[in-house]
């Protein structure tokens, strides 16, 4: 069990989301950066959609009710564990009693806090993400407040002291950190009314710097940067929308559509975020600026399917290494 | 048949069925998500019908966007004519007017009728279901009479009531969780329209018939959402 101690600006319980409801209007939810969290994950020793806690910005104090595993990964929220700086993109061993705290956001936005056994909420049409605005899922449908005790699933005493013991002895054993960019170049195709766009947007979008917006949340990052038109204006038809959909409604300032987007949308798509640099638009913070580059369908399947066979081997490399 | 395929980023393709809302291409869409709910294609993660499209959600590991579009364009060629599609009907009780509907005098006014007519004309329409999006369950509703037809608010309110029923231009429907929102309001119904703990949460599916009842609010309080329980 977890212990809140401590108000956070947000910190809510995340999978990788709700699949197979988004037909009858249900948000997917989950992670805003799906690949930090299923690291944190396979480094405690859980599958990858085990529940994580995902930590916005400032974040909380975690008081730790028993022995066990955890990693962080995602952003620098600049962790402590008992006042000590707590390394991230690895495992920690932590004793009943430590507590982890938060500083100064370093770099990126989200951290997310794996623990052994996973975040263990019910699920709720079969994730355990928190879908705030209906109030269900995750943890009483909301974000953690101090006193809060967040359950962890158990796994049995012989494997957690071998985790431990792992933690301990592989002190310099980590994975390779993702880098979160200052003022990141994010991949994106081109979205599926690009054409209705005039000339000019058609070109500034690839050519100019956005800025994120303070009015940006896990629905979406709202973009301030040049304007954006299209060439005749049109009422289109409703239609779905993806993670990473980048749609410009008539005050011509675009939105990219985040983890709790809703499922469908109106305005004009002029772009898609490629899967794989999700992540790095998710970790922006409020204020940081982005430039977005060109890439094809058939280059951003690739991107993806190279990163999962990464994974794949992040997998293979940690279960050769607990087998020893 | 006039079907395109374009992709929706990386994971997921939109099969355009029509170019315009009307029966036929609504029929197509039951069709085809019918056909992808009893055989979904092992490389799906999820679909999301809506008025003219469908979008398939996929897993590029599984298969890339050509692989994906020639099994649908597959799947769409057989997709006979023969395939039923029944429509249910869901009866929704209204409660009109009152702190329920703050703007039903505003649509009356707005369309030179009184707040009675509106309502009699809001029970007699038969509607259906085009789509879901939006909100859990928040059914996007045609077929309602333009003598009713209301602008949206200038402002949208901040907190709507879950279960508020509403009117925007030609449309009518139901908010089934609380959510800012710019419709008229004009009453509110005792069903539940989003049932998360349903295996499905959504009262309503693309394609129900719908009707609409008039209650009282007498009616409403002593509403048992039990089936087996017996309703005013």
């Amino acid at each position: 069990m977890l212990k809140i101690l401590k108000n956070s600006l947000q910190t809510t319980v995340q999978d990788l989301g709700r699949s197979g409801f988004q037909k009858y209007g249900v948000i997917a939810s989950g992670a805003m950066d799906p690949y930090a969290h299923r690291l944190a994950n396979l480094l405690v020793g859980n599958k990858e959609q085990a529940a994580t806690l995902e930590i916005t910005l400032v974040g909380p104090a975690i008081e730790f009710i028993e022995d066990t595993v955890i990693a962080l990964c995602g952003g620098d929220l600049s962790p402590k564990l008992d006042g000590q700086a707590a390394p991230m993109w690895r495992m920690l061993s932590v004793k009943k009693g430590n507590t982890l705290t938060f500083g100064e956001p370093r770099v990126g936005a989200r951290c997310y806090l794996a623990i052994a056994g996973g975040i263990d909420v019910p699920e709720v049409m079969g994730s355990r993400s928190t879908y705030m605005r209906a109030g269900i899922g995750g943890f009483q449908g909301r974000s953690l407040e101090k006193g809060d005790e967040v359950p962890v699933g158990q796994i049995s005493r012989q494997r957690l002291s071998s985790l431990m013991q792992e933690a301990e002895n592989d002190s310099d054993w980590l994975l390779p950190p993702v880098r979160y960019f200052e003022e990141p170049v994010i991949r994106m195709m081109a979205g599926r009314q690009f054409d209705l766009f005039d000339g000019a947007s058609k070109k500034r979008i690839f050519q100019e710097a956005f800025a994120v917006s303070s009015n940006s949340d896990r629905m979406g990052y709202r973009l301030e940067g040049p304007h954006l038109a299209l060439e005749n204006p049109a009422e289109l038809i409703s239609e779905a929308v993806a993670f990473g959909s980048v749609q410009v409604p008539v005050d011509g300032n675009p939105i990219v559509l985040l983890a709790d987007r809703q499922t469908t949308g109106g305005y004009p798509k002029i772009g898609q975020v490629a899967s794989v640099d999700l992540p790095l638009i998710s970790q922006l913070k409020p204020g940081q600026q982005l430039r977005f580059k060109e890439i094809s369908l058939a280059d951003a399947q690739q991107r993806w399917i190279e990163q999962e066979q990464s994974i794949r081997q992040i997998k293979a490399a940690i279960k050769l290494k607990r087998e020893e | 048949m006039n079907t395109s395929f374009s992709p929706l980023g990386d994971q997921a393709i939109v099969i355009e069925l029509g170019t315009e809302i009307n029966e036929e291409t609504e029929k197509k869409i039951r069709r085809l998500s019918t056909l992808l709910e009893s055989r979904p294609p092992e490389w799906m993660i999820e679909f999301i019908p809506a008025f003219i499209t469908v979008a398939v959600f996929y897993d590029p590991c599984a298969a890339t966007y050509s692989k994906v579009q020639e099994e649908l364009a597959e799947l769409l060629a057989h997709l006979g004519e023969e395939l039923a599609v029944e429509s249910r009907t869901v009866e929704i009780p209204v409660c009109y007017g009152g702190e329920f509907g703050p703007d039903l005098e505003f649509v009356a006014q707005h369309n030179g009728l009184t707040a009675r007519e509106v309502i009699d004309i809001h029970t007699s329409g038969s509607y259906s279901v085009h789509m879901i999006g939006f909100a859990p369950g928040f059914p996007f509703i045609g077929g309602m009479s333009e003598k009713i037809a209301a602008p949206r608010r200038d402002s949208p309110r901040l907190r709507i009531p879950e279960r508020t029923v509403g009117i925007a231009g030609m449309q009518t429907g139901v908010y089934p969780i609380e959510t800012p929102g710019g419709w008229q309001l004009i009453g509110r119904t005792p069903l539940r329209l989003f049932r998360p703990e349903n295996d499905i949460p959504s009262l309503l599916q693309a394609g129900d018939k719908v009707v609409f009842r008039e209650i009282s609010e007498t009616d409403y309080h002593a509403w048992k959402e039990d089936p087996n329980a017996e309703n005013p």
